[in-house]
Order: structure tokens, then C-alpha cells, then sequence
């Protein structure tokens, strides 16, 4: 169990490396770059002039865009994080990971929060659905269930700002405090209440967005076990039917949901690109979007081996998990 | 026939039984055509005594037991179990008598939960419907196990861990630790090499003996049939076409089709000279069946009326009905 995990783990060092090369070799070979972007102005009216740009370029590490080149400053990249530094953002002026932890906590407790919303509600709803195959309630949800995903977010998002924030003028358009409130230090329930008002048209789009795949995730697993000649059995033994769905049922439909469930580790953490920004909630996915139109190229580097890592150690939780629930499954 | 089911003696009475499958269905779930997959079944089983049920596949014979049970719903026709109409009975009062009418499923591979441990198995429906007291429950599980002739210290093991005659042992004890009455076995041994087969059937011969379980035996090996069985039935597209005790239809087949099934029996000796009656073509769709007779598109003794009058099963010797024209039908 141990020499497995420890196997996994050496296996993720070589996937994580391979992950780095091919993202660090895109970022360079982006056509502009941080630094074009930022002294384009500048050059254009004539205060500065191509060759201050170069040597900007130079102190940025930018410069040499040749194949040697990003060998090489890719190369120093790797060194620096395999100690753990994992560089300055441009953007930001402070070291990536600072930058990626201050940001990370919001989008966690956002995602965490719909998470725990989502599968609360969608899985005892894909096993109604199972049970009651092709009946009303399964069609109905199930037709909703498409509705949710099937909407772009940032269209959901725009209808409900449009709706709660802007027509009945119930909620919060954007942001995570309100900007013309002013809070006492000491004013943490207010605070607190005052953040949890913003965050619920988010959380909602998160929600109606991710409800309709996992519950029609569970009624196809529920409806294969269902089908299966062990339920026969269980009927025949004369159980009540709760007992052969929930105990019979529900519990081999487990194995594919909590692998499913636990490989949504970086999602947790990654934070949600297009709902943060649409509501411009300061969280990871908010900032990581900014930084990568801006060719902030430490933070890329950074955010997205951070996403690499989850996603690694979220398939080996995931795997781990098979052995919990799965009794039949025995890792080497 | 009324007077039968007043009589004690026999533990399950089938009249008339009949399940179809609508297919075809519109849009507005109305169904434009049927799989008359038992189309008017009867047959009575006595106590404590074994009847087969044989015929090719797809006939019929393993839903005959699944809509005794009421594992799927009846279409109409009347179960007496017990002198009681298991097809009108609430589900709730039917879940309540399950311990005492019992399924043996055809392939031990499956019909399994693989994420229970074996006692578990065993032992569930024991506890729900309190065969035992709760002080008694692990001696009792451990007690079945030994008589199906498990060790009792597989308790904790999982299916997946067994071969498949195992596997049907541990259904076999499923079945038996709910102290039943009457057992359906549907096909218990198809799935398991010749050699296990003998065992099996040979535990279930020796539980019937100490324990007094009455068997409803599906199968389409003859052989098998022939020795564990007291009456057979031969089922011939969703139809009962000979019912008779085993020595009156192993002996003396009247149904063509009976004649046909016998002679396909293989036999140990090779220099046995066979007289087989090859029957020609496929059975035919239980959606569409032929007019008349089912059986005439492939009887080697066909006769005008047999596609136009449908046979009755009727009784040539005590206990030996036949549905065939070949036999006076007054």
C-alpha cells in the first residue's frame, strides 16, 4: 500500500515535469509578451524606444525566444522550483506563491461550498430518477438537469444579475464586500454576513451549472446496478424496497461516484475561471485569468502546476478510494 | 379442478398463467404489439416434491418462475400459493411472505452484491424478517453455511472471492436460511461445469430430504431433470405442451416435440444407435406465433388442422396431459 502510493508519487514527479515543459514552452511562444503589452503605449507615442524595450525584455528573462533560449531560462525556472521558489509574478510584484495562497481561500470556500450544495442535491435526485425510471419526476429533472448544463455560465450569471441584482435589486451585483459599507474591526458577524450576501448569486450559478452532469451521473450508475441480477435477489429475499435501493443499490453505485467526486479535487481549489470573473470575486480563477491575458508568465507557470498537482494527488485520492469502497479492490 | 386447490397437497397451483411484454411502444407508452412470452401456462406442484420445467431457450420457462414469484407482474391467470392468490395480493403483504417462497438465479456470478460479505448475504433477509432471534442469528448463519456445505469461517469473505459452484452454494444457503417452503430454481446449474453440477444438484436433493423443500426445477438439460424431478413440464413457446411424472414422459413421450427434445439426450455410450428427430428451423418469434398449433411449423407430423385449431391439453393417463392433435381432442 505504501510502496504503491510511493510508486504513484514518483510516477506524478515525471507527469508534473512533463506538464511544466509543454506549458512553459507555450507561454513563450506567445507572439506578444508581458513586456509588449505593458510598453506598447510607451513606444507608441514616443517615450520610449525599441531598445528600452529589449533591455526591459532582457531583465525579465524574455529576451531570448530562440529554442536555447527557453531551454534555458526554462531550466532555471525548474531549479527554482524544485527548492520552492516558484519566481516574482509581473503582475503582482510578489512571489507566485504568495500571491497564489492569498487568492486560493475565496475561490476554496466558493467551490467548496457549491460542492457540498451540489452533491447534496443531485445525487439523492439521480437515484429518484433511477428508481422511478421514465416517470414524471425523471423526466423532469432530467429535462432541468440539460437546461443546467447546457447554459454557458457567464449567460446564467448575466440572467440572474439581470434578474436579483439590477430589476428586484435583492442582491449584490459584484465583488465580495460592499464598497459603500464601512465595518468596525471588531464587526466580524457583520463582515461575514456582509461576504455570504455576495456569495450567494455565485454559488447558485455553480450550482445550477454542476447539478445537472453529476445527478445524471448517478441515474446512469443507479440504473446499471439496478438493473443488475443482485437487486433481483435482494427482492426476492423479500427486502423493503429502501433497503434494496439504499443498502443494495446505492452502495455499488458509490465506487463510481466517490472516484468521480474525489477527482474533482482541482476544482475545489482551482477556483471558477468565468464565474469569479463574471462577478468579480477576487478568488484564483478571478486572478489567473487576468494574469494569463496580461503573459504574466511565473504566475502561469505557477497556477497551473499548482492545478497539475491537484489534479495528480486528486487521481491518486481517487484511486485510494476505490480501496475504500470497493472491497474487492486490493492496490499493489 | 377447484377441489384440487381445497386439497392440501399441493403447495403451488398455476391457472392459466400469462405475462406478455408490450413492445412497439408509442410515443404515449401505448403498446402496439406484445411478446407473449407465457401465453396460459397451468400446472400444480405437490408438496415436498420436485417438478421440472424444461423447453429450449427463450420459451418461457424462466419467466414462468419470475411471475410466480411476482418478480415481474402477472398479466392475468391466477397463482394459488398455498391456496392463496399470490397474483392479486398487495406488495407489501407479498414482500411479507417472500421467506417462504424462494429463487435459486441462474448465474451465481452476478446475482451476487459484490460489496457484501458472505454471512451478510446469507444472513440479511434472516434478520429483516426475524427467522431467528437475534442471540441465535450468527449460530444459525454459521449452522445453513455448514449444510450447504460452506466452511463457516468464509463469513467475511466477499463473493469474488469464490468459484462459481461456491458461489451457488452461497445462493442455495441465501435461499434455505429463510426456512422456505417452495424453491424456484431457475437454471441453478447451467452456469457451472459438469463435475460441480453433480454436487449442487445433489445438495439441493439432500436439503430437500431433511428440510422438506418443494422445488420448481427450470432447466433445459434433460438429464438433470430427469434425476431430480418427480413431474415434468414440457414448455414450448410461452405453452405447457406435455405435463406428466417423470416416468410417463421419459418413458412414453406423446408430443412430437417432447419426442424430439428426448432424442437429443446425448447418451455415454458410442455405440448407442441414435434415432434422433432433427427438427428443422428456429423457434419462432413469441411476438408473431404461428396459428394453431405453436409448434406446427416444425412438427415432423404436421397435420392440416394443426394450423388452424389450437390444441387442448388434455389428460390421456392419470397425470399425463398432452396438447397435440395427434391424439383424439374430445
Amino acid at each position: 500500500m505504501w510502496k504503491y502510493i510511493g510508486k504513484r508519487l514518483l510516477l506524478a514527479i515525471v507527469i508534473l515535469i512533463g506538464v511544466s515543459i509543454m506549458i512553459y514552452a507555450l507561454s513563450m511562444l506567445m507572439p506578444t509578451d508581458y513586456i509588449d503589452r505593458q510598453t506598447a503605449p510607451a513606444v507608441a507615442n514616443g517615450t520610449m524606444t525599441l531598445d528600452d524595450v529589449t533591455r526591459l525584455k532582457e531583465i525579465y528573462g524574455l529576451a531570448d525566444k530562440s529554442f536555447f533560449g527557453i531551454v534555458k531560462s526554462y531550466s532555471t525556472w525548474l531549479v527554482g522550483a524544485f527548492t520552492g521558489d516558484l519566481g516574482y509574478s509581473f503582475l503582482f510584484g510578489r512571489p507566485v506563491s504568495t500571491v497564489i495562497n492569498e487568492y486560493m481561500w475565496t475561490s476554496f470556500i466558493l467551490a467548496f461550498i457549491a460542492f457540498i450544495l451540489e452533491t447534496g442535491i443531485s445525487i439523492p435526485m439521480g437515484i429518484r430518477a433511477a428508481v422511478n425510471q421514465y416517470g414524471g419526476y425523471d423526466y423532469t429533472v432530467s429535462v432541468l438537469a440539460m437546461i443546467g448544463t447546457a447554459l454557458p455560465s457567464f449567460f446564467l450569471a448575466a440572467l440572474l444579475m439581470n434578474v436579483f441584482c439590477i430589476q428586484l435589486g435583492w442582491l449584490p451585483l459584484q465583488g465580495l464586500t460592499s464598497a459603500t459599507k464601512i465595518f468596525a474591526a471588531d464587526a466580524h458577524m457583520e463582515i461575514f454576513l456582509d461576504k455570504a450576501w455576495h456569495l450567494i448569486l455565485p454559488i447558485t450559478v455553480l450550482v445550477l451549472l454542476g447539478v445537472g452532469g453529476l445527478m445524471r451521473y448517478t441515474r446512469t450508475n443507479m440504473l446499471e446496478v439496478m438493473n443488475s441480477d443482485y437487486i433481483r435477489t435482494a427482492r426476492a429475499k423479500g427486502l423493503p424496497e429502501h433497503t434494496v435501493v439504499y443498502k443494495h443499490a446505492f452502495r455499488n453505485t458509490l465506487i463510481p461516484l466517490v472516484t468521480m467526486l474525489s477527482g474533482s479535487l482541482p476544482g475545489l481549489f482551482g477556483g471558477a475561471m468565468i464565474t469569479e470573473t463574471v462577478f468579480a470575486v477576487p478568488g484564483i480563477g478571478y486572478i489567473a485569468l487576468r494574469a494569463t491575458m496580461q503573459g504574466d508568465i511565473p504566475f502561469i507557470m505557477g497556477y497551473n502546476m499548482f492545478l497539475a498537482i491537484l489534479t495528480v494527488i486528486g487521481m491518486l485520492i481517487s484511486d485510494l478510494m476505490y480501496m475504500v469502497v470497493d472491497p474487492r479492490v486490493k492496490l499493489k | 379442478m377447484e377441489t384440487k386447490t381445497a386439497e392440501n397437497d399441493n403447495i403451488l397451483v398455476v391457472k392459466d398463467l400469462k405475462k406478455y411484454y408490450p413492445i412497439n411502444t408509442s410515443i404515449f407508452g401505448r403498446a402496439r404489439a406484445h411478446v407473449k412470452a407465457v401465453d396460459g401456462v397451468s400446472f400444480e406442484i405437490e408438496r415436498g416434491t420436485t417438478m421440472g420445467l424444461v423447453g429450449e431457450s427463450g420459451c418461457g420457462k424462466t419467466t414462468v418462475g419470475r411471475t410466480i414469484l411476482r418478480l415481474h407482474d402477472v398479466t392475468d391467470g391466477t397463482v394459488y400459493f398455498n391456496g392463496e392468490d399470490l397474483s392479486k395480493i398487495p406488495k407489501n403483504r407479498l414482500r411479507r411472505m417472500r421467506p417462504k417462497m424462494q429463487m435459486i438465479f441462474q448465474d451465481p456470478y452476478s446475482s451476487l452484491s459484490p460489496r457484501m460479505p458472505v454471512g451478510e448475504i446469507i444472513g440479511e433477509a434472516v434478520r429483516e424478517h426475524k427467522i431467528v432471534s437475534k442471540e441465535q442469528y450468527r449460530a444459525y448463519i454459521m449452522k445453513v453455511m455448514r449444510d450447504c456445505g460452506l466452511q463457516p469461517q468464509y463469513f467475511y469473505r466477499y463473493p469474488h472471492e469464490f468459484s462459481g459452484g461456491q458461489r451457488q452454494r452461497i445462493c442455495i444457503a441465501r435461499a434455505v436460511a429463510l426456512n422456505p417452503e417452495l424453491i424456484i430454481c431457475d437454471e441453478p446449474v447451467s452456469a457451472l461445469d459438469v463435475s460441480i453440477q453433480a454436487q449442487i444438484i445433489n445438495l439441493m436433493m439432500d436439503l430437500q430430504c431433511e428440510f422438506g423443500f418443494t422445488y420448481l426445477f427450470i432447466s433445459h438439460d434433460l438429464s438433470v431433470v430427469e434425476h431430480i424431478s418427480k413431474t415434468i413440464g414440457v414448455m414450448y413457446l410461452g405453452s405447457m405442451v406435455e405435463i406428466g411424472n417423470k416416468d410417463q414422459i421419459f418413458d412414453n413421450p406423446m408430443h412430437p416435440y417432447t419426442q424430439a427434445l428426448l432424442s437429443a439426450v446425448p447418451m455415454p455410450d458410442p455405440s448407442y444407435k441414435m434415432n434422433r428427430i432433427i427438427l428443422q428451423g428456429d423457434i419462432p418469434s413469441p411476438a408473431n406465433p404461428p396459428s394453431g398449433c405453436k409448434f406446427h411449423t416444425r412438427c415432423n407430423q404436421c397435420m392440416d388442422v394443426c394450423s388452424k385449431v389450437v390444441p387442448k391439453l388434455k389428460e390421456y393417463e392419470p397425470g399425463h396431459k398432452v396438447a397435440c392433435h395427434l391424439y383424439s381432442q374430445d
